[in-house]
């Protein structure tokens, strides 16, 4: 946690050029400032899932036999097999050597490895989340922009209420109604999963799941844009009484090029951090969407690995979601120098 | 609710705080043709003219004056000064000449730019006058200059825009410009954050002088800097607009600043023109009480009289909502009489090619014409110029002569 408050004040101490100062390049200080932190959190994470999934209620080996005739020997077995049986320190220290190797054990449901079922469900919730998370981005920004600039305006009044709106409806909810209504009633998208079985060729396999696609993303969209609305309204606000766009006005440019070549860099500035940070919450948003979609990913393979509780599943996926957010952070650090010449010296 | 500056209204956050750009005013057809109080007639020889110009703010308290009737003209290659308090509506004056006031001011007035009026312009119009007809020197160029873009592109924004310039030509002229204000041709690729006060501030000269404009409002283009740099940027300013004969309109609070750069000198109060004439004589001596504290405030170097005797003003400048009756000075002036409570005074006549918006210019004729009650010492048998500022009697004869057109500069 020190590296992590240390940082901001980092990045401020790297405005004036440090000339004269030994030791490492201020950019390589920067970069590297920002990896250790990374990867201070990302251990915190670690440790944290590992207690986490243990305290919540439930028996994993009870759950997976109920209902089947079992002897206390198979169960002894069973936990044996799990290696349930070892004292905590022990398991701990098991579930580290583990993640550094990226061994994440065996799913006790499943019975296969669980970085196989992590290879083949993320390509699918990459797919949904990105595409979600761009189209929602861009929507948000457009919007955003359009709204700050023009505050107060009816266009301003009605986009603001209408994104707050869908902002506050729940996504599972949005989305069963989304499946009542275009799904199963008027019969124009399907139900769920991500593809009809028997359809062949790539072309026709890319169209079948752009397909799947619109209902879950559509979903998407329509409940996180307000958040990068919201964020890019206020930052356009901030800047729009700026003496720079005076004197871009003073220039003799459209009111157009003002806001797009002055106004929105600038705006852009604290957006893009909340953006990333924001992206934490992408997380949380896939995993009710995918169950009630059905989608074939990470987001729904947590949600039957949470039931069981299928301890290795969980404690993994939790670490790739924190993981993600963590790596979403660091990217958002290292984009901010691009963006900001003040950042970058 | 009031905003303490009446220049920036977008900063007390009203309903109409929107920075956006003054529509055309309403009615400039059935604008009457006759100037404000003692406005010169367009004439074609001034670049620029002003003439009864007003700007209100509206708020939700209603309209607040910031600058109620100012007119003055600018010859080609001249340059003249404005000086007066933070307030005094002398910042509202530079941005409605290029209407670049926020949605919430109205203007009213005439401004001709080559006979040409800007406040009747249509968007397209408008937009081809700003920076090429002329362009304007900002007050503190740290936030005057957009932290994200390289110097030399933002010099070379209005060159893409008006000159219809190619990259390659552009980048030529950002050189010969930087050159011309002292500035290195690599400093083009800089950013503002990496330069000094001082450079910024030639960086924003030069970006000014980029179309070849026939005028320049230079907005307190020195307030921010440390007096040795401000000696520099002013030399520049100075040498840079006489060598390319620019008309050059400069505002400022420091008289002393104003006095050495330009011909002419006007003084603001409460949204008005108070006091105006050739630069070395209102500094010297001012004939409006407003104009002689103003410029007691600011010692000159070498003068053993002035640090005798250090002045300052008491109070501060009038609500603009709440304008005292008669003349605005007057709860601040030191030379207060009865009838100024009355008289709501313009600009009469006050000296060769000067004139002052106060009754003691008035000779008792003068006085009887326009029409202004006579001053009470003028009853007990003395003359106006005998209790007038003492510094201001160097001509004492003035008042006396027949005038020119106070307006004339």
């Amino acid at each position: 946690m020190d590296t992590a408050s240390r940082a901001p004040a980092g990045r401020t101490a790297a405005g004036p050029p440090r000339r004269g100062r030994p030791g490492l390049h201020p950019a390589v200080r920067y970069l590297g400032g920002r990896v250790i932190t990374a990867l201070v959190s990302l251990l915190a994470v670690m440790v944290t899932s590992f207690f986490l999934f243990r305290v919540l209620p439930g028996d994993p080996v009870a759950a997976l036999t109920q209902g089947r005739a079992v002897s206390v020997d198979q169960l002894e077995a069973m936990r044996r097999d799990f290696g349930l049986d070892q004292p905590l320190p022990q398991q701990f220290l098991d579930y580290c050597l583990g993640m550094l190797t990226l061994d994440f054990g065996m799913s006790y449901e499943y019975r296969v490895p669980v970085s196989e079922l992590i290879a083949e469900r993320i390509g699918p919730t990459l797919l949904l989340a990105g595409t979600g998370t761009v189209l929602a981005a861009m929507l948000g920004l457009a919007l955003g922009t359009r709204a700050g600039w023009r505050r107060g305006s009816l266009m301003d009044r009605v986009d603001t209420g209408l994104a707050l709106t869908l902002w506050s409806v729940p996504s599972f909810w949005l989305g069963l109604l989304l499946i009542v209504l275009l799904a199963s009633g008027a019969g124009l998208f399907p139900t769920s999963g991500m593809s009809t079985p028997g359809v062949e060729g790539a072309f026709n396999v890319a169209l079948d799941v752009a397909h799947h696609m619109v209902l879950p993303v559509a979903t998407m969209v329509a409940v996180v844009y307000a958040q990068y609305m919201m964020i890019m309204r206020s930052s356009v606000l901030d800047e729009k009484g700026a003496d720079y766009l005076t004197t871009a006005r003073a220039k003799g440019l459209r009111d157009a090029a003002v806001l797009r070549r002055h106004a929105v860099p600038n705006a852009l500035l604290p957006t893009v951090t909340l953006i990333f940070l924001n992206l934490g919450r992408v997380v949380s948003g896939v995993i009710l969407i995918e169950t009630v979609f059905a989608w074939p990913g990470l987001g729904s393979l947590f949600y039957s690995g949470l039931r069981v509780p299928d301890l290795p599943i969980v404690q993994a996926l939790f670490v790739v979601f924190a993981g993600s957010v963590i790596v979403m952070n660091l990217l958002a650090d290292l984009v901010y120098p691009l963006l900001d010449p003040r950042v970058r010296t | 609710m009031k905003p303490t500056r009446p220049t920036n209204p977008g900063a007390a956050g009203e309903p109409s705080a929107d920075v956006r750009e003054t529509g055309p005013p309403g009615g400039g057809a059935e604008r009457p043709g006759a100037a404000g109080p003692g406005g010169a007639a367009g004439s074609a020889e001034h670049y620029l003219e002003v003439a009864d110009l007003s700007v209100a703010y509206r708020t939700a308290g209603g309209e607040i004056p910031a600058v109620r009737g100012v007119s003055f003209g600018l010859e080609p290659g001249s340059k003249l000064g404005v000086a007066g308090e933070s307030g005094c509506g002398k910042s509202t004056v530079a941005l409605a000449l290029l209407r670049l006031l926020p949605a919430s001011a109205r203007i009213s007035g005439r401004v001709l730019l080559e006979g040409e009026d800007v406040l009747a312009m249509r968007w397209g119009r408008l937009r081809a006058v700003r920076w090429a007809g002329a362009s304007i020197v900002f007050q503190g160029a740290m936030h005057s200059l957009n932290p994200v873009h390289r110097i030399g592109d933002q010099i070379a924004e209005p060159l893409l825009l008006h000159d219809r310039a190619g990259p390659a030509q552009a980048r030529a002229r950002v050189a010969e410009l930087l050159e011309q204000v002292g500035l290195p041709a690599w400093r083009a690729r800089s950013y503002p954050h990496e330069l000094s006060g001082g450079q910024r501030q030639r960086a924003m000269i030069a970006m000014a002088l980029a179309c070849r404009p026939r005028l320049i409002i230079a907005d307190e283009p020195t307030t921010a800097l440390d007096v040795m740099i401000q000696a520099q940027i002013l030399r520049l300013i100075d040498e840079l607009v006489t060598d390319l004969g620019i008309s050059m309109l400069m505002i400022s609070h420091d008289l002393t600043v104003l006095a050495d750069t330009c011909d002419r000198l006007a003084v603001m109060y409460a949204g008005r023109i108070v006091e105006e004439g050739p630069a070395d004589d209102v500094f010297a001596a001012a004939r409006h009480p407003y104009g002689a504290a103003l410029s007691a405030a600011f010692p000159r170097v070498g003068d053993p009289s002035s640090r005798r005797a250090p002045r300052g003003l008491p109070g501060d400048p009038p609500d603009p909502a709440a304008l005292p009756s008669g003349c605005a000075f007057r709860p601040r002036c030191p030379e207060v009489q009865e009838r100024c409570a009355e008289v709501d005074p313009v600009l009469w006549p006050a000296g060769p090619r000067r004139s002052a918006a106060c009754v003691r210019v008035l000779s008792p004729e003068q006085a009887r014409a326009a029409g202004v009650p006579p001053a009470p010492a003028e009853e007990a048998g003395t003359g106006p110029a005998a209790e007038g500022e003492p510094r201001a009697d160097r001509d004492p004869q003035a008042a006396a002569r027949p005038q020119p057109q106070p307006e004339e500069m």
